[in-house]
């Protein structure tokens, strides 16, 4: 039983990302529109230390070329922001999952997504986050964030996720 | 429970015995010998010198065996359910067309009786597949008899016996009988398919395990859609299922019987293990083990739960499937850059790359039968669809059997003719058949949305 609670909260909690997500790109367009929507999900709502900060203010993923792991300047930026983010708080310990684009096989794309999640730990532990903290899970292709048959979609999906779990 | 083949209905003894024992050897442990019964009704047919059988070759012109499979004679319900299944199986096939009933000018030709010829000629039909089906003392008993039409002759005769509730399963014997006789291939419609049944967005996507009579009847779920389950594998020899399932902590293979349900976790290792596949004697269970970025293959004993790593170093080795004779394995790496295939010994070591052509290779599945060897696989080909083909275990011969966007993760059925796999479209999976000439293209019916097939061995 405790397996299958863990499963849908961990699914609940890619929901709210996934809706946090959308609120502040709703934001950022309708700063240009003016019509005050952006108060939803602008930067100054979230709490500092909140899993909302990490999200919106850090950034929660990286993301990565077609059947690449290697960690790109941009996603080191993320990276180093978010270890500098843990070393503030560190009351969290994080999983971070490894996640493939459509475009592959399925057993492949479960190690592949295992890869980016290995490439992202390390990367964050040579940032000085403990490896105690760091836990990783492959979910191949199982788990698009963008449906499409496009590379617009694709390239949202080829990430590794940094997710906030409870005290270490 | 069951059915039991008895053949024999006329001369020809030598041929038909041969065909009677292949049955009798795959449905023996279950199946209830009945007496022939009907002996007499094949004198004075003379057994066909040049047998009526159609050829399947790649490449050349192919058209499919006309055929008529009217009404069994006997409970008329039974009857005609019977005659359906067994039309269907066979046009299913690909290597038949059933001519519409309307057109036949005997709605029934029971097994007692010779048919009239000349009706069936006038029809064109190459084969008459006629029988009958009666339910006795709570038993079915089915008689099948295949007819050349044009030769005048009996090409085989047999008779199954089996409990009400197995007529389906007796109807799948039947065809199992007459695409046999047909075609020189041994049957595959009496099996069972297991898969992954998908509901719900294509961002959170529900999948249960599956299992299902080959034809997409009688569909049982085995889970309920809490875990999401991967990659299913049948074992060759039992009622159990490899596969892969999102728990707590590390995803990792499982092994479930069908029967009772009882699933057990494979090993006691420290990281995420997938990608299983039976031994072809089904003590043994290949899987992949990912440490780091990496993947290796690696080999259990079911009994004596002894694991053996098969492949070391710095690459994604997977989908590993032993040959028949359980001597060697083909895996797929990027090892050398980018997915291929490779064929090492069943003790791990070098591995000799045996895919060359445009694109990647993945997911390959060594056909179970040893005298026509084939390794099925995906590709990614250059062109950026996902393909499904097949190759001789040298590399050589490769051929292309599904080709359209996205096409993956070939299983064979049981007699190595055919491989089932799924196909994806606008965000939804299906289940198709293809033949290993490519002349066979057949989509599988299901409820619901479906990947990952796995297809099991001969019912027993």
């Amino acid at each position: 039983m405790s397996i299958e609670l863990g499963f849908v909260r961990g699914l609940r909690f890619a929901a709210i990302i996934a809706a946090t997500l959308t609120l502040g790109a709703c934001a950022s367009q309708s700063d240009n529109a003016g019509d005050g929507a952006g108060g939803l999900g602008g930067a100054g709502a979230a709490t500092p230390g909140s899993q909302q900060d990490f999200v919106v203010n850090v950034g929660d993923r990286i993301f990565f070329t077609s059947d690449s792991s290697d960690v790109n300047a941009e996603a080191r930026a993320t990276l180093d922001r978010q270890a500098g983010w843990l070393a503030k708080y560190p009351r969290y310990a994080v999983t971070i999952e490894g996640h493939a684009d459509e475009r592959g096989t399925r057993e492949y794309n479960i190690a592949l997504g295992a890869r980016r999640a290995a490439a992202t730990r390390d990367y964050l532990i040579a940032r000085g986050v403990p490896s105690t903290r760091l836990k990783t899970i492959s979910y191949g292709k199982e788990r698009p964030v963008a449906v499409c048959d496009a590379e617009s979609c694709w390239n949202q999906n080829r990430r590794a996720v940094t997710v906030l779990g409870g005290a270490n | 429970m069951i059915a039991m083949p008895q053949s024999a209905l006329s001369g020809a003894a030598a041929d038909r015995a041969t065909r009677g024992g292949t049955f009798g050897r795959r449905t023996a442990a279950v199946l209830l010998a009945v007496a022939t019964a009907c002996a007499g009704l094949g004198l004075g047919l003379v057994p066909a010198a040049a047998q009526l059988r159609i050829t399947v070759t790649p490449g050349a012109a192919f058209q499919p065996m006309p055929i008529a499979v009217p009404t069994f004679a006997g409970d008329p319900n039974l009857g005609a359910q019977v005659a359906q299944i067994v039309a269907a199986d066979l046009k299913a096939s690909g290597y038949f067309t059933v001519l519409d009933p309307a057109s036949y000018l005997e709605k029934s030709v029971g097994a007692g009786v010779t048919p009239n010829f000349a009706n069936w000629r006038g029809i064109n039909a190459q084969a008459l597949v006629a029988g009958s089906v009666t339910q006795t003392g709570g038993q079915i008993q089915a008689q099948v008899r295949v007819w050349d039409v044009f030769g005048g002759t009996q090409i085989v005769g047999s008779q199954f016996s089996a409990s009400p509730e197995n007529v389906r399963r007796i109807a799948h014997i039947v065809a199992d009988a007459a695409y046999s006789s047909l075609t020189g291939f041994k049957g595959f419609f009496d099996t069972r398919v297991v898969y992954v049944d998908e509901t719900g967005p294509k961002t959170n996507r529900v999948k249960r395990l599956a299992i299902m009579d080959w034809d997409g009847a009688n569909v049982r779920y085995l889970t309920r859609g809490q875990e999401l389950v991967l990659t299913p594998r049948f074992s060759p020899t039992s009622q159990q299922i490899a596969y892969m399932a999102y728990g707590a902590g590390d995803p990792k293979v499982f092994i479930l019987n069908v029967a009772s349900g009882a699933r057990q976790l494979v090993g006691d290792f420290p990281n995420m293990t997938f990608s299983p596949r039976f031994s072809p004697d089904g003590g043994r269970l290949l899987f992949s083990m990912q440490k780091e970025g990496n993947a290796n293959i690696f080999a259990m004993e079911l009994g004596g739960r002894g694991v053996t790593q098969l492949t070391q170093g710095a690459a994604i080795d997977t989908s590993p499937s032993f040959s028949p004779d359980g001597s060697q394995i083909v895996f797929e790496s990027d090892r050398g850059g980018t997915q291929q295939l490779y064929v090492m010994d069943r003790g791990g070591g070098a591995a000799k790359r045996i895919s060359f052509g445009s694109g990647r290779y993945a997911t390959p599945v060594w056909s179970p039968d040893p005298d026509n060897p084939f390794i099925a696989f995906t590709k990614q080909d250059t062109d950026g669809n996902f393909k499904i083909g097949v190759m001789k275990p040298d590399g050589t011969g490769e051929r292309i059997i599904s080709d359209s966007f996205h096409n993956e993760g070939p299983t064979w059925a049981p007699n190595g003719r055919y491989v089932m796999f799924f196909r994806e479209e606008g965000g939804n999976s299906a289940l198709w058949l293809a033949d290993v000439t490519g002349h066979v293209l057949t989509p599988i019916r299901t409820p619901g949305g479906a990947s990952d097939p796995a297809w099991s061995p001969l019912l027993k």
